[in-house]
């Protein structure tokens, strides 16, 4: 077990350095065949570990210690339990989905910087692995610093474009917010329990050991870094810019694996959640806000890659929801299916935009059901999957987590609804506007409209498959099944929530849910078959179309202060004060020895007349007591 | 006579010596200014000396406290007489060169 998790691992280092140590000696095909090779290898052998956690149960590997101190231990040791078998196998799995698609879709590239885009991509399923690996939090922590890293260096990919790489520098930045937060939760862990062990810190024992205070610290602390990592307001602005970097690197990074990280990582910590009541509000209303506000804004925007982005936004805000509510399986359960559609919608959009010839803008587009039928029938049963259509896979794990919302709290269940409503709007005017009606584009763009190639496709036809039936690992007991997600992460999650809901409210739920999101999805084929959206004339339309104005309000609020404060301390505290001691010490030394050397006349008499200056200065302090004083007195007595 | 005369008169001696150096430009007044400090400070020895023999001799008859200050005050005077010799043929010496005896003339090894 411990050389099979090894091999796990390593296979995508090994990538990550044949392609980054030989990227201007191997030739395109050998790198695509390498990169995709070893991830390929990497799913194999996450098979054999989930199988083997299946028969035997969950297995902790110890490798060596990283930190060996008197008073903390910190090994370098692996879990492969419920948990993470099942995130070893999205991220290989649809790695190596997206891989393989790569391999066609930056076809255009140099060997160079072919090679450079695998090393990068390798290096990022490594430190996903290593995230969901890790037995302790070090060890995530320091996957959760290689993922940002690697996503940072793809957003950036093409870096001679200045836009990309302050998106790229944003997406790290933000992300730096979200990590000290991360930092800080486990240096509190460390202080209080002096271990970061899950097998030790994740303990009814130790839970009891902390006091609420301190589990609502930790807790929110944690929050934060998932905040960031997972793009959750305050600090999701990052995402939809990280559409700059390469469409495959979008459905890998920013939507099916690493925005997750924070859901695993709250669902990892799912014990010290669940103890704290107001973390877990606070999480839910994160949740349901960041699902509405991203949903009002994928409703208005056209840039085909930007209405997933916030699309993606909205989902995380659902699991979030899903954690805050205690449905920790069900968010699990929305990880995988949003992976699988999520994954194939960015896919789908990929295949779009190459045969359009890097167009974006879904105004031009128009019309492609024909041109792309691949393409088209894919990107369809994604549509449906994540809007809730049964019996594809978002159904049933969004209506999991509705179903949760429900039972906790109303409100978060009608918003919730809202929000499924909207996001059928967008993914079918989204659709409609790309693939019904008449071609939009330029006639040159017409003429070379083409189906992808094979190695484009055939990943989004297994991932199809995956969206349509990937609900069926969690069919609910009402409809006969038995719910088998929720079964296999029994022994992570503390107490296993699953809706005690009466059964005719739950169908009446489902009914609910899905004939809305059926409305709102008519209402869009509709509407946006025959025609595209204007610029918005309506003030509202304006403020989504805008974003909510969000990025101008950080500008406002907090760069242009910043960038304020940073002046006046470059220009005033800097310059007059820091500069001014320096310098002045300087010029005092010169003015003072200019003035003090035209003392040194030359003339003998001035010397002595110094001199005996001088000594009877020395006298007086020297003698400037009693005796002299009293000598003096003397002599004047005389 | 009590020792404050001493003091008194060697505080003058020196004073006016010290004055005679600062003012006087003459190289030979200087110099004889010079000498008048000297001998006020050696003046002071031999006061002091006195007086400690003085106040020895109470205690005992034979004693030869200050005796020693006594004939130190001569190994001064020699050294004086010495060094005045020096003095007085380095005046010679620049008087032949610069026809003068003002010590102002002296800043020559200036710059």
């Amino acid at each position: 077990m411990k050389i099979l998790v090894a091999f796990i691992i390593l296979w995508p280092l090994a990538g990550f350095l044949f392609n980054g140590l030989g990227r201007n000696y191997w030739s395109k095909k050998l790198i695509a065949y390498k990169a995709t090779g070893y991830i390929v290898a990497s799913f194999i052998a996450s098979i054999f570990a989930f199988l083997y956690v299946q028969d035997n149960g969950a297995v902790t590997v110890h490798y060596f210690d990283f930190i060996h101190t008197d008073s903390i231990k910190i090994p370098f040791d692996f879990k492969v339990d419920a948990l993470s078998s099942l995130f070893l196998l999205v991220i290989t799995g649809v790695g190596s989905l997206i891989h393989l698609y790569s391999t066609a879709y930056m076809q255009e590239e140099s060997a160079p910087h072919y090679a450079r885009y695998f090393a990068y991509l390798n290096l990022f399923i490594f430190s996903m692995l290593l995230l969901v690996l890790g037995d302790n939090y070090i060890i995530m922590f320091m996957g959760w610093e290689g993922v940002g890293l690697c996503s940072y260096l793809l957003i950036g990919y093409w870096f001679s474009n200045g836009n990309y790489n302050y998106a790229a520098k944003k997406a790290f930045i933000m992300n730096r917010i979200g990590d000290l937060g991360f930092l800080l939760a486990i240096f509190w862990l460390i202080a209080k329990l002096g271990t970061v062990s899950y097998s030790e810190v994740l303990t009814a024992e130790t839970v009891a050991k902390l006091s609420s205070a301190d589990i609502t610290g930790i807790t929110l602390l944690l929050f934060v870094g998932a905040m960031g990592k997972s793009a959750q307001i305050p600090l999701f602005t990052w995402l939809p810019d990280a559409m700059a970097g390469p469409t495959p690197v979008s459905a890998l990074i920013h939507a099916a694996t690493m925005v997750t990280a924070g859901i695993y990582m709250i669902t990892r910590s799912n014990i010290l959640f669940t103890h704290s009541e107001i973390t877990q509000n606070i999480v839910a209303i994160i949740g349901i806000s960041t699902a509405l506000l991203a949903a009002t804004i994928a409703i208005k925007q056209n840039d085909i890659k930007k209405v997933l982005a916030y699309s993606t936004v909205s989902q995380l805000g659902y699991m979030f929801l899903g954690l805050g509510v205690g449905a920790y399986s069900g968010a699990v359960f929305h990880v995988i299916t949003h992976a699988f559609f999520k994954a194939l919608l960015f896919l789908g959009a990929g295949s779009v935009i190459h045969a359009m010839h890097h167009e974006q803008d879904i105004r031009k587009m128009g019309g492609l059901k024909s041109k792309l039928p691949i393409t088209h029938i894919t990107f369809l049963i994604g549509c449906i999957a994540i809007s809730g259509v049964p019996p594809f896979s978002g159904f049933f794990s969004k209506d999991e987590i509705l179903a949760a919302a429900f039972e906790k709290n109303k409100i978060y269940w009608v918003l919730g609804l809202v929000g499924a409503a909207m996001t059928a709007f967008y993914m079918f005017r989204l659709y409609a506007t790309t693939f019904l009606g008449k071609f939009r584009g330029s006639n040159e763009q017409e003429a070379h409209l083409h189906e992808s190639p094979l190695a484009m496709t055939l990943p989004l036809i297994v991932l199809a498959i995956l969206s349509a039936l990937g609900g069926a690992i969690g069919i609910p007991h009402i409809m006969g099944g038995h719910h088998w997600l929720t079964g296999q992460l029994s022994t992570i999650v503390s107490t296993p929530q699953v809706a005690h809901l009466a059964v005719s409210t739950e169908w009446i739920l489902m009914g609910l849910s899905v004939a809305i999101a059926a409305i709102a999805l008519l209402i869009a084929l509709s509407r946006y078959s025959k025609q595209t959206d204007e610029e918005p004339s309506s003030a509202i339309g304006k403020f989504f179309y805008h974003k909510w104005y969000i990025d101008e309000l950080y500008q406002k609020a907090i760069i242009e202060p910043l960038n304020k404060f940073a002046l006046f301390l470059k220009e005033f505290i800097e310059k007059k004060v820091i500069d001014g001691a320096v310098n002045g010490s300087g010029k005092l030394v010169q003015f003072s020895a200019r003035k003090v050397r035209l003392i040194q006349n030359g003339q003998a008499g001035y010397y002595i007349l110094f001199m005996v200056v001088g000594i009877i200065i020395l006298f007086l302090i020297w003698f400037n007591d009693i005796t002299i004083l009293r000598f003096i007195h003397t002599l004047t007595q005389k | 006579m009590p020792i404050e005369y001493y003091i008194f008169l060697c505080l003058m001696l020196f004073s006016i010596g010290v004055i005679g150096v600062l003012t006087r430009r003459n190289a030979i007044i200087v110099f004889m200014c010079i000498e008048l400090m000297l001998n006020a400070v050696n003046l002071l020895l031999v006061a002091f000396s006195k007086m400690n023999y003085g106040a020895a001799k109470l205690i005992s008859a034979t004693t030869t406290a200050g005796i020693d200050a006594q004939i130190f005050v001569f190994f001064i005077m020699v050294v004086a007489a010495a060094e005045v010799s020096i003095g007085l043929a380095i005046i010679v010496m620049m008087y032949r060169n610069t026809h003068s005896i003002d010590i102002n003339f002296l800043n020559r090894l200036k710059n």
